[in-house]
């Protein structure tokens, strides 16, 4: 399938899973379903840079909550439609990304993964000890309950999973295209051998710094909806490590190497603790979720290191 | 006008805080310093040890550096048991820079979660004969508190440093450090030096840990506000170098309680980060390091 043809597929799938959902009269689903979207979104972005190129990012919370808080800034300096706030959230956590990414990136991997680790942690302290935005006590986003969209009244919470949804036909469409292209096989090159890559004159930097820009900027446009959602965002939720473990998990669990693998990953590992939430399965609560996806993660890392997606491809190939 | 005296006092808390991350970081400077293995998840090990130290405290009244030391060979069997699965699953396979990394990413959610469910969220500290008191040396206050912490530090870090340069065992971790190949052609299992090495590493975790919590209150989310700093400390003290470690240790002790003194105690965690910036970006060999 050409990428053509592909992003208009990803569209028609969009378009009809967004009609499906107006048939669903419980608002819980709709809530639910925009979770595990937008962590459709972060997986995707994760593996941009992670399943991708072989760089670790472990500060996925950070750059969320850039997105989220920029949108917080917006709404107090100059409120914006939610679609230019998701722009405003990506041109922020892409900087970042790309600052980052420049200072850590000419040396060996771990540094970077360090370096993105200790980033959630300033920024979370820089964002607690800045008042404008509600420092340590949060800020409240007062969400309209309705609105009009070409003509017709829907409730606020569809109008969210309606732009959730189509971030993640960006994310996964641009995931696609870059995978298939020189792009993405320097990528490739880079993620298998470094030194040789550098050596057959990839230019190894400049590939780094775009997919660590790219992925930065979709991971902040997936968070500048967020405290629309939440309606109140303190730091504490905004840089919650959940997403950190969430978006490498999800790859890693689903598959690494393609573009379906987070999504398998984010549909399966979303709509479990989804599930695992509302029911209270085996008493779940938030802590025992973040228990059961580390524990996926490092099984799932020693046994089967190429996700649910290469063990499909190995029982089809024998 | 800054006044002298609070500088002054800012400067030896900052010494005293400085000597207790050295042995924070000790562990991380064999693990990755040495082994070139990224444990992340070490800080979460240093607050396992400071509930192991809780608990016997709080159960039995031993002294929490005592329970520690008693609690060393657990942390090292520990250490043992993830090096063999590191190496079998990650490091045999040339997989650690991806796979390794999110293993122990995956290691310290387990650690910390575990540690919730089982004891909440509530801060925890322990009592010892000597945390409420305080030396008076003139204008400078020495808090036990801290002053313990700080000597059994550089005791640890002193006695890891005799070990790996005097006994056999130590020199041929400094061996594998520097030549894994070299060391396999004299006949010596690197595999096996590794391990103890690391297991060294998670045993100087569990001390690290009951000096924490004599220093201050523990939760376990916090171990993640430490990993920018072992970590910045490693790298700014040139990896594996112990005497290098002590003084970027000392360095970041002294900025970041100057830092909290003068402009509050909330913008500490920043200054690890700036560090590690700065040092990666500017001198990734640190600032007594050769290695590149």
């Amino acid at each position: 399938m050409s990428n053509r043809v592909f992003w208009v597929v990803a569209f028609a799938v969009g378009a009809a899973a967004f009609a499906l959902s107006l048939a669903v009269e419980n608002e819980f689903y709709i809530r639910a379903a925009f979770v595990v979207l937008q962590f459709l979104v972060l997986a995707t972005a994760w593996n941009l840079l992670g399943g991708y190129t072989g760089y670790v990012n472990f500060g996925t919370a950070a750059f969320f909550a850039l997105g989220a808080y920029g949108s917080v800034v917006m709404e107090k300096l100059a409120p914006l439609p939610i679609p230019a706030l998701v722009l405003v959230g990506g041109v922020v956590s892409g900087a970042v990304g790309l600052g980052m990414g420049y200072l850590t990136l000419r040396l060996r991997g771990a540094f970077f993964a360090i370096a993105t680790l200790a980033l959630a942690v300033v920024l979370q302290t820089l964002i607690t000890n800045w008042d404008f935005v509600g420092g340590s006590r949060g800020a409240y986003i007062i969400a309209p309950a309705e609105i009009e969209l070409l003509g017709h009244r829907i409730g606020y919470i569809r109008y969210l999973l309606l732009v959730m949804l189509l971030l993640s036909v960006i994310a996964v469409a641009t995931a696609r295209s870059v995978e298939r292209s020189r792009l993405g096989f320097g990528f490739a090159a880079i993620r298998d051998d470094e030194q040789a890559a550098e050596a057959a004159g990839v230019p190894t930097l400049r590939l780094k710094l775009i997919a660590t820009t790219l992925s930065g900027a979709l991971m902040g446009m997936a968070g500048a909806p967020y405290p629309f959602y939440i309606t109140y965002l303190d730091p504490a939720s905004g840089f919650n490590l959940n997403y950190a473990i969430n978006s490498i998990a999800m790859p890693m669990i689903g598959g690494m190497t393609s573009w379906v693998g987070p999504i398998v990953g984010a549909l399966l590992i979303g709509t479990i603790q989804q599930f695992a939430i509302v029911t209270s399965f085996l008493g779940a609560s938030p802590a025992v979720n973040l228990l059961v996806v580390g524990a996926l993660l490092v099984a799932f890392v020693i046994l089967a290191p190429r996700g649910i997606v290469g063990m499909m491809a190995r029982l089809k190939g024998g | 006008m800054v006044s002298l005296d609070l500088l002054l006092s800012a400067i030896v808390a900052g010494i005293l805080l400085g000597g207790f991350y050295a042995a924070m970081t000790v562990g991380v400077s064999i693990s990755f310093g040495m082994l070139d293995i990224v444990n992340i998840a070490h800080p979460a090990f240093i607050i396992l040890g400071s509930y192991i130290a809780y608990i016997v405290n709080a159960r039995l009244g031993i002294d929490p550096v005592v329970a520690s030391i008693l609690a060393a060979p657990l942390f090292y069997a520990l250490g043992a048991l993830i090096y063999q699965i590191y190496y079998v699953a990650f490091e045999r396979r040339g997989d650690e820079a991806l796979r390794g990394l999110a293993f122990f990413f995956g290691l310290l959610f387990i650690t910390e979660v575990a540690l919730i469910l089982v004891f909440g969220v509530d801060y925890r500290f322990v009592e010892t004969g000597y945390v409420g008191t305080t030396l008076h040396l003139g204008p400078i206050y020495l808090p036990l508190r801290m002053l313990v912490p700080f000597i059994c530090s550089l005791m640890l870090v002193g006695a890891l440093q005799l070990f790996l340069t005097r006994s056999f065992i130590g020199r041929a971790i400094m061996a594998v450090s520097q030549d894994q190949l070299a060391l396999q052609l004299m006949a010596a299992n690197p595999v096996r030096i590794k391990r103890i090495a690391f297991a060294l590493s998670i045993a100087s975790a569990g001390v690290a840990g009951a000096l924490l919590i004599i220093i201050q209150p523990v939760e376990p989310s916090i171990g993640r506000d430490y990993i920018g700093r072992v970590f910045a400390i490693c790298v700014l003290g040139g990896m594996g170098s112990f005497p290098g470690m002590v003084v970027a240790a000392l360095l970041l002790g002294v900025v970041e309680s100057i830092t909290a003194t003068f402009y509050g105690p909330s913008w500490a965690p920043a200054v690890a980060f700036g560090c590690l910036l700065l040092t990666l970006a500017f001198r990734p060999t640190g600032i007594l390091g050769r290695r590149a």
